[in-house]
């Protein structure tokens, strides 16, 4: 365990943006994100950013490859975006849980050659909470945000930063920080993370096994009722992967492109011979029963959700994953 | 850097045949010519013609072709208009095979099979026919019963009479909707067609065809007495990856793309109805 006093945090920044790019977690409550450190930038004072730190690995928009057409030919060109090593400081326990989640789907076989070089790229150094918000449940999918994974963790006790390497990634960044300390423990407190009102989510009906019995339950109706299908919910999950390729004509090449796309959304799965999913309900059937019963059905159970909250803070609507769960998951009278 | 799977290949369409008023069929070769990829009966590929976009189409052609590969396309949106537009010469984007297709060295060996297709829906399926026909003394006996609006729009309506009509122990059956001056053959829908053919329950049933097709072909099957589990079908939904990540091509926890498009049917009867 390494540690250095949190007040001259900037001097740490400023050491590991000397050699690769940084990004903290910066700016007000509202507005908070991910951002590329620079001199006087502080950690926000937010628990958690407004969209997640999949950003970092998985952009809202990057480019794929370029064509030439000429005539009857086409010329295929390289066009990835540049990777080049980044530390990302500041990740909590849930956004950290994202990127496992999101592993599973992009470096499963055929790889995802893109989102592998970012991944291969990035040293996610996460940070423990101290304080969560209300809107957290991270411990209903059994994180613990007092003690993250990551290359590096990181605990925040008294004056002092204490940073812990778990892996090679994570032995290099911190060996190449002389002004780290040996340090002892943190003191971690976990006491009010067992009073979050929505860490008990009736989860144990949820499931591969009981994939058909959930689809067809009454209640998905009222849930969906009032969904505007404006796809906020999906643009800030840590584990919607859903995506989109486009082309953009740039009048001399035409550029292929990735960028995100939600399932909450009308024309996803428009098709000339018709549509799937023909209303909400559908919709918004499709993104919880993925999260919660899709996902684990082929994946050992794990669920696709980190409970980090965010969809419950931007939901104009105020419909999330926990009524979600809550609803069908709980004995009926 | 290894190749991503997002990145296609080169091909050239070399040929382009008028099969009915709205469906043409592309033969496509690589760039030095051969054939550009190895496929099964049933899997898919996409195709993009880079500026009007990309979209996933089942191979037409048989496997056991060792020159080209062939996609029966009906121009029915943005790509496959443009599809319909070009010439021969045209040089396209493809990458694949995707899916699994039809089980046709394994459940399929040795069985009577019974290929039911309604329109364009003759394409995936021909194929598997051709495949079957390669490969005759492995398989039992070979039934087709293939309708369609009109007989302007039988795909293949060539080939079919001249190679799969021709040939001992296939036995094809065609229909067209309403009855038309130039046509002495059957005329009814494929549902009550199936039906009055009175297959034996137990053959395999290969189906591909439009929603209604399917849904009334099967209740006849039903009622016939045809197991569930002897009969396959493949799927189509939108897909922008076709390798399980763009999120559109699921019916519950299983993606067309990669676990299909190639499904029996009690197997779909595990999954929720959203296809």
């Amino acid at each position: 365990m390494k540690k250095y006093p949190v007040s001259q945090l900037d001097s740490l920044f400023a050491a590991i943006a000397a050699k690769q790019r940084l990004y903290i977690p910066a700016g007000e409550a509202k507005t908070a994100a991910f951002q590329p450190w620079e001199e006087g930038m502080r950690l926000t004072a937010a628990l958690n950013t407004v969209r997640s730190a999949k950003d970092l690995f998985f952009p809202q928009v990057e480019n794929l490859v370029n064509f030439k057409v000429t005539g009857k030919q086409i010329e295929v060109i390289e066009n990835r975006d540049p990777a080049e090593p980044f530390v990302v400081f500041g990740v909590r326990a849930c956004d950290c849980r994202s990127f496992e989640i999101l592993d599973k789907v992009f470096l499963c076989d055929p790889v995802d050659t893109y989102y592998e070089t970012r991944r291969a790229c990035g040293t996610v150094v996460t940070l423990a909470c101290t304080e969560p918000e209300e809107t957290c449940f991270c411990t209903a999918f059994g994180i613990d945000p007092t003690d993250p994974a990551g290359d590096v963790s990181c605990w925040i006790s008294g004056e002092d930063l204490y940073l812990r390497a778990n892996t090679e990634k994570g032995e290099a960044l911190l060996g190449g920080l002389e002004m780290l300390e040996e340090g002892g423990e943190p003191v971690t407190d976990k006491t009010v993370f067992d009073r979050l009102p929505l860490q008990n989510l009736p989860l144990d009906k949820f499931g591969g096994e009981h994939m058909m019995e959930l689809f067809r339950r009454a209640e998905w109706a009222g849930l969906a009722e009032s969904c505007l299908g404006c796809g906020a919910c999906t643009f800030v999950c840590p584990t919607c992967q859903c995506y989109d390729i486009k082309e953009f004509n740039t009048g001399d090449e035409i550029k292929r492109f990735r960028c995100w796309d939600s399932c909450m959304y009308s024309d996803f799965t428009l098709m000339s011979a018709g549509q799937p999913r023909p209303t909400q309900l559908e919709r918004f059937r499709q993104r919880f029963m993925h999260k919660l019963v899709y996902y684990p059905s082929t994946h050992d159970g794990e669920f696709g959700c980190v409970g980090c909250g965010r969809c419950l803070q931007k939901c104009p609507i105020s419909m999330n994953i926990v009524k979600v769960a809550k609803t069908l998951g709980e004995e009926k009278p | 850097m290894r190749q991503d799977p997002l990145i296609p290949m080169l091909a050239v369409v070399t040929d382009i045949r008028q099969d009915t008023p709205d469906v043409k069929t592309f033969r496509v070769v690589g760039l030095d010519g051969k054939k550009p990829l190895v496929h099964i009966p049933g899997q898919c590929a996409m195709l993009s013609v880079p500026g009007v976009g990309e979209a996933l189409f089942s191979i037409t052609s048989s496997p056991t072709n060792e020159e080209y590969l062939e996609f029966s396309i009906k121009k029915c949106g943005c790509v496959t208009d443009w599809l319909h537009a070009m010439e021969p010469g045209q040089q396209v984007t493809l990458r694949g095979p995707y899916g699994n297709g039809f089980p046709v060295d394994t459940d399929f060996a040795g069985k009577d099979l019974v290929f039911v297709a309604g329109g364009i829906g003759l394409a995936p399926l021909r194929s598997v026919i051709n495949y079957v026909r390669h490969y005759r003394d492995r398989y039992g006996s070979v039934d087709i019963v293939y309708g369609s609006r009109s007989k302007a729009d039988l795909v293949d309506y060539q080939e079919i009479l001249d190679e799969w009509r021709r040939e001992d122990g296939i036995s094809v059956h065609l229909t067209i909707d309403n009855p038309q001056p130039d046509w002495d053959g059957h005329v009814g829908f494929v549902p009550n067609y199936v039906k009055e053919l009175g297959f034996d329950t137990g053959k395999t049933v290969v189906m591909c065809g439009p929603p209604i097709m399917i849904k009334f072909t099967l209740a006849g099957l039903m009622e016939q007495g045809f197991p569930r589990n002897n009969i396959y079908t493949t799927l189509e939904l939108r897909m922008k990856c076709a390798l399980g990540r763009c999120g559109r091509c699921n019916i519950g926890d299983r993606f067309v793309c990669k676990d299909g498009p190639v499904f029996r049917l009690d197997q779909l009867d595990q999954l929720p109805d959203e296809y």
